[in-house]
């Protein structure tokens, strides 16, 4: 032959194992990851609720009496105590994991994980106490 | 080009979640728990919308409605992806999700803008 053959080295694919998608499963580290990634979902349920209820104010005053009922049914209070268990778990791993996103140095030293998480927390109460204030001032 | 917003929305989801941890126990405690029990007086119709004609109430609506669903598509994309391994489906998965929080936040502002 003439022209040069071009020849590679046969090589097989490296043998990967398939991960299960149940990997979350096997350890109970994962799967408290996943349920906290879950919690994003009571998230946006009361995201849905507030613009629910913006919407019943712009239609009108049956709409807001009418969404008030349906927000005071039994089935809807058990769904909502549930899901804001799942929106207090979004707060509190939130808060804990806060320093460890994100390093804080002062002067050099790096701020202790327990100075943050306690900053978090005061002023979690406070933004709390002021919404809860406000609404009291309303009803 | 998705690779170019990603920082732009992890500060998005950080936003909303620190909105969602600071502001929705409170505020979720009283509208969907305290005022449905009685333990709190559900407010007239009137006061309410007296409250939130406020720019300031109409903004903070908006934030605490448009920023958390950033935050929850965000993490409900990834997910998808490392959950329940759908990164072949990235395309759909990214318009569904952050095509919600769009919607959601489009119809906030139009609501607070047009309020009674």
């Amino acid at each position: 032959m003439s022209d040069r053959v071009h020849y590679t080295p046969y090589h097989p694919k490296w043998y990967r194992r398939k991960m299960s998608v149940w990997w979350w499963l096997e350890q109970w580290r994962y799967t408290k990851f996943v349920l906290r990634e879950l919690t994003s979902i009571p998230v946006a349920w009361f995201v849905l609720l507030t613009l629910w209820q913006v919407r019943a104010l712009v239609e009108g005053e049956a709409a807001y009496q009418r969404t008030l009922l349906w927000l005071g049914s039994p089935a809807l209070i058990i769904l909502n105590i549930f899901l804001f268990g799942g929106v207090l778990f979004h707060a509190f791993t939130w808060f804990n994991l806060a320093p460890k996103a994100m390093v804080v140095r002062v002067a050099g030293k790096r701020v202790p994980d327990i100075v943050i998480v306690a900053q978090n927390y005061a002023v979690w109460i406070a933004v709390s106490a002021f919404v809860i204030w406000i609404w009291m001032k309303v009803s | 080009m998705l690779k170019r917003l990603t920082p732009l929305l992890w500060f998005l989801f950080s936003a909303g979640g620190t909105v969602a941890a600071l502001v929705f126990p409170a505020h979720m405690f009283v509208t969907t728990i305290a005022v449905p029990m009685g333990w709190l007086d559900a407010p007239s119709y009137a006061s309410l919308l007296d409250l939130v004609r406020h720019p300031l109430t109409r903004l903070y609506l908006f934030v605490i409605i448009s920023l958390p669903l950033v935050h929850g598509a965000h993490r409900l994309r990834y997910m998808l992806y490392d959950v329940l391994k759908l990164k072949h489906l990235t395309a759909p998965i990214v318009a569904v999700c952050y095509g919600t929080a769009v919607v959601g936040s489009a119809a906030a502002a139009y609501f607070l803008l047009n309020l009674p």
